[in-house]
Parts: C-alpha cells; sequence; structure tokens
C-alpha cells in the first residue's frame, strides 16, 4: 500500500496517514464484567484476512475506517464511520 | 583441525555427516509435538530431551529450518531490561549463552562486544538511570556513562548526531554480545536430532484436534499425529495457531525491517542502540553493518520490505556516521513480529489443556532462544509454568497485570 483514499481528502501517500488498529464494538462500560472488559482492551484475533480498522488522516484530522486486508495489505474501501 | 579441513576440501565426498536426521514420514503418535523448527522450538525440543528424558517429539516446520525470525533478527543479545522479572530471565539467558558454542560443539560466533543505549534527551536519560539501578540489584553488569565513554568505545561517531540530536549518556551493558542467528538453530537442532527428536521440514500444520478443551492431536499437510503435548512456538504465526485453538490472544503482526551494508574492515567493535533516532547497529564478524529500526506501522501478515525503511534507517545511521555515506545496502528483509501490549512475551499454559504457548516475541525473541526453550520444556514436561516465566503467562492480561518492558525495547516503537 502507498496511497489511501480519505472520504474527505481523496487519495494521498500513505506516509501522511496513522493506524488506529481494528474496529471493534465496545462493551456496555457500565454493565460489563472484568472479563468481558479485559478480553475488549488486550484481545484481538490478529489472524490474517479482510478487517475494519481504523486510520487517520494526520494533516486534516480525519478519523475514518479502511476495509483492509492484512495478509495483502489491500484496501477494499474506505468511509467515515457510521456511513457503512 | 587443519589438516582435517584441507582433507575436508580436497575430498570428492562429502564425509561431514549431515546435521539432523530427516524421517520419511511422520509416526502416528508422539509424547510432544512443537510446532515451529525456529531457534526457540529447537531448543525447547533439546532440553526436552536433555534435561527431562522426553525424546519421541516431533518438530514441524512450515518452511526450513530457521527461516523464520531465527534468521531475520539483528542477532543481540543482552539482559539489561527494565522490570526485575525481565532482567531475571534474560540473565538466565545470557549465562546459558555463554557456553553454548560447547554445550552444543558448534561455533555459534558468539561476540562479547559490550552494548550501548544512547540517550538523546533527559527522560532518556532517567530511564537509562532506572535500568542501570535495577540491573545492578539484580547483579547485571549495566551502568550509566558519559559522552567521553561512548566516544573511547567508538571514536567514529558524531556525538551530536549532526546538531539534531546530541548524545548525553548512554546505558553500556558490559556482557552484550551478537552470535551468528542461524547456527544457533542447526545447532539446537543437531543436538535435538542425537537425542532421538525428528525434525519435519515444509510441514505445514492446518488444524488441532481439541476435545472437551484437551488437545489430542495436530493436523498437518503430511497427515494426522496423535499427542496430549503442543507447543506453539512459531513467532508471527501465532495468531493463525490460536484462531485453530478458538482463543485469543493480545499479539498483533507487524513487520520489523533489517539490512546489512557491504563488508568493510573492522572498525565498530560495540553494540549501539539509539532509542530517539529508531537504529541499532553491530559490525558482524563478515565485517557488514548489521542494522534495524523501529516496527512498521501497521499490521501486515507479510515479510515484504520497502524503500521507506532503508532511507530512513540511512538518514538516521548518517547522523551518528556521516563518514558512512558512500557504503551501500546490500540486502534488506523483514520478520513478522508478534507484538504484545507490555512488550514482555507470553509464555505457558492457554486456555487449551496440552497446548502451550512460546509467543509474544516480537523485536525481543533472539536474546531469550535457550532460556525460552528451557522454561517452555520444563513447563511441557510438569504441565506447570517455570517459575522465571510467571509473570509472561497469557492470563496476566485479563488480570490487569502487565509486565511493562516497552522501557527497555531496544528502539521507541
Amino acid at each position: 500500500m502507498k496511497l489511501l483514499n480519505c472520504p474527505i481528502n481523496g487519495l494521498r501517500p500513505v506516509e501522511e496517514f496513522a493506524y488506529g488498529g481494528e474496529l471493534r464494538a465496545q462493551p456496555d462500560t457500565a454493565a460489563c464484567t472484568d472479563a468481558e472488559w479485559a478480553d475488549y482492551v488486550f484481545h484481538r484475533n490478529a489472524a490474517p484476512g479482510l478487517k475494519q480498522e481504523w486510520w487517520y488522516h494526520v494533516p486534516s484530522g480525519t478519523w475514518f475506517v479502511a476495509e483492509r486486508n492484512t495478509m495483502t495489505d489491500r484496501v477494499e474501501r474506505t468511509y467515515l464511520w457510521g456511513e457503512a | 583441525m587443519p589438516v582435517r579441513l584441507i582433507k575436508f576440501a580436497l575430498s570428492k565426498k562429502h564425509p561431514e555427516p549431515p546435521f539432523f536426521r530427516q524421517p520419511d514420514q511422520l509416526k502416528s503418535s508422539y509424547d510432544a509435538v512443537i510446532i515451529g523448527g525456529g531457534g526457540h522450538g529447537l531448543a525447547a525440543a533439546y532440553y526436552l530431551a536433555k534435561d527431562h528424558g522426553i525424546t519421541n517429539v516431533a518438530v514441524l516446520e512450515r518452511g526450513y529450518l530457521g527461516g523464520g525470525n531465527t534468521g531475520r533478527n539483528t542477532t543481540i543479545i543482552r539482559s539489561n531490561y527494565l522490570t526485575p522479572e525481565g532482567v531475571a530471565f534474560y540473565d538466565a539467558s545470557v549465562k546459558i549463552w555463554e557456553n553454548l558454542s560447547q554445550e552444543l560443539d558448534l561455533n555459534l560466533f558468539y561476540s562479547n562486544r559490550g552494548h550501548f543505549t544512547l540517550a538523546h534527551t533527559e527522560s532518556a536519560m532517567r530511564t537509562m538511570r532506572w535500568r542501570a539501578e535495577v540491573n545492578k540489584q539484580h547483579g547485571v553488569n549495566s551502568e550509566v556513562v558519559g559522552p567521553d565513554d561512548i566516544k573511547q568505545a567508538c571514536p567514529e561517531i558524531d556525538l551530536s548526531c549532526a546538531g539534531h540530536a546530541p548524545i548525553l549518556g548512554a546505558l553500556y551493558h558490559a556482557p552484550g554480545a551478537v552470535a551468528r542467528h542461524d547456527a544457533v538453530a542447526w545447532g539446537y537442532g543437531r543436538a535435538a536430532s542425537n537425542m532421538g527428536v525428528e525434525i519435519f521440514q515444509n510441514t505445514e500444520v492446518t488444524g488441532l484436534d481439541i476435545q472437551h478443551g484437551r488437545i489430542v492431536g495436530v493436523q498437518t499437510s503430511r497427515g494426522n499425529i496423535k499427542t496430549g503435548k503442543v507447543l506453539s512456538a512459531v513467532a508471527g504465526f501465532t495468531p493463525r495457531i490460536t484462531q485453530m485453538a478458538g482463543f485469543c490472544t493480545p499479539i498483533v503482526i507487524h513487520p520489523l525491517q533489517a539490512c546489512v551494508t557491504e563488508p568493510m574492515k573492522p572498525w565498530l567493535d560495540t553494540i549501539l542502540v539509539s532509542g530517539s533516532l529508531h537504529v541499532y547497529v553491530s559490525q558482524s564478524s563478515r565485517g557488514e553493518l548489521v542494522m534495524g529500526a523501529s516496527l512498521d506501522p501497521y499490521e501486515i501478515h507479510s515479510t515484504r520490505s520497502t524503500l521507506d525503511f532503508v532511507e530512513g534507517l540511512s538518514s538516521h545511521i548518517l547522523d551518528m556516521f556521516p563518514f558512512l555515506s558512500g557504503i551501500k545496502v546490500v540486502r534488506q528483509w523483514a520478520g513478522m513480529a508478534d507484538m504484545t501490549p507490555d512488550f514482555a512475551p507470553v509464555m505457558g499454559l492457554t486456555p487449551v489443556q496440552g497446548l502451550y504457548l512460546d509467543a509474544g516475541w516480537g523485536t525481543w525473541g533472539f536474546k531469550a532462544t535457550p532460556i525460552s526453550g528451557k522454561t517452555m520444556a520444563a513447563t511441557l514436561a510438569s504441565d506447570k509454568p517455570h517459575d522465571l516465566i510467571h509473570a509472561f503467562r497469557l492470563s496476566r492480561f485479563a488480570e490487569f497485570e502487565l509486565t511493562g518492558e516497552k522501557g527497555a525495547a531496544a528502539v521507541g516503537h
């Protein structure tokens, strides 16, 4: 991957972006157990495959979601959160 | 010896026996199966046979022996860690390293060089003092030194780093060493094979047989095996094995790149690391500079190399050593580093009975090869985690009891 498509600014060099890790659903902090919270904070299924990830366009301060294959490093699509 | 060498050179035959036996096919069952024929897996096989008399063991390697991170690291051995648990563990490893060539009857080119971790900021100096005090407390030889001592050990260095990042001091660790990494895998492999361990290359694990939360067998590309004990020592492939086993760990995979220059006459006697400039460099016995940098910034399950890496690393090396501007980089490569949130490994028992994990070795695994083999062998043999690896258990995350070693990582990742 050399270029990444920011949903606001279009195709930009990957050096302009920061990686924010996999997008995962946060459990209800008021209701979840310590074990569920630890699982959310630490544990990952890091096996290779198509993942939804947080990415950040640094110059414009834009957080967005990219669907990227972590084996091939190919990005399928990018979108703003909530617009999926 | 020289006469023997001359005879060997002139001989049309190859009188040296192969390093290890290569059996044609898998047996239907083993007392223990080790997934991963790198240094860690082969060391575990060796100590299982030597310390515990368990010799009916298969080591399964997807590619070739030592072709993963064992042959891709920058070969640095040190024990100047930050936590008492880490210092005790890595110090035990260094003690085995010092006599390992004799023990394995193979020249590992273990070369004691001394190791400087350079500090360019006051906060880095503070971490160096902290590490020095923890190290001294545990009898490990580390001390904070000033710029003059660095200049004396390495007169070629530009202490101002081109004016960008003047060096204020360093953590000096006299036992710091380098070794020939692929020989470590061969030495352990040969010694284990001599005691009856069977090594299979080009043999990929495709599944794990688990019944009632207990491991009963391993499926491979060359057939199925029954076994009650499985050790996974597969570094960057760990998430694929834990997915087969049906549980998650905090491990994520980032590539870590390294490179070597063309050979030069010996000029760099010590190992130099700079956290701020993101470099570590030593000169190999062949004269090449072996250099590495920080992790690639995002997850990829790949060993591809990039131009960005060589450009970035070269610019920082030139800050330290401007005279290298005419020297060429001749090879670059990458390994898949299995990173953990606290920069400590994940070792010991797992939620699946009989499945043991030796993983989370990220960017710090090579130096731990002997001690991880020894402690994992003890853990497999007794089904209880060895005392030295208690702080590295998988359950530490769920217990919110991390073992913070980030401050002892070679470079700020």
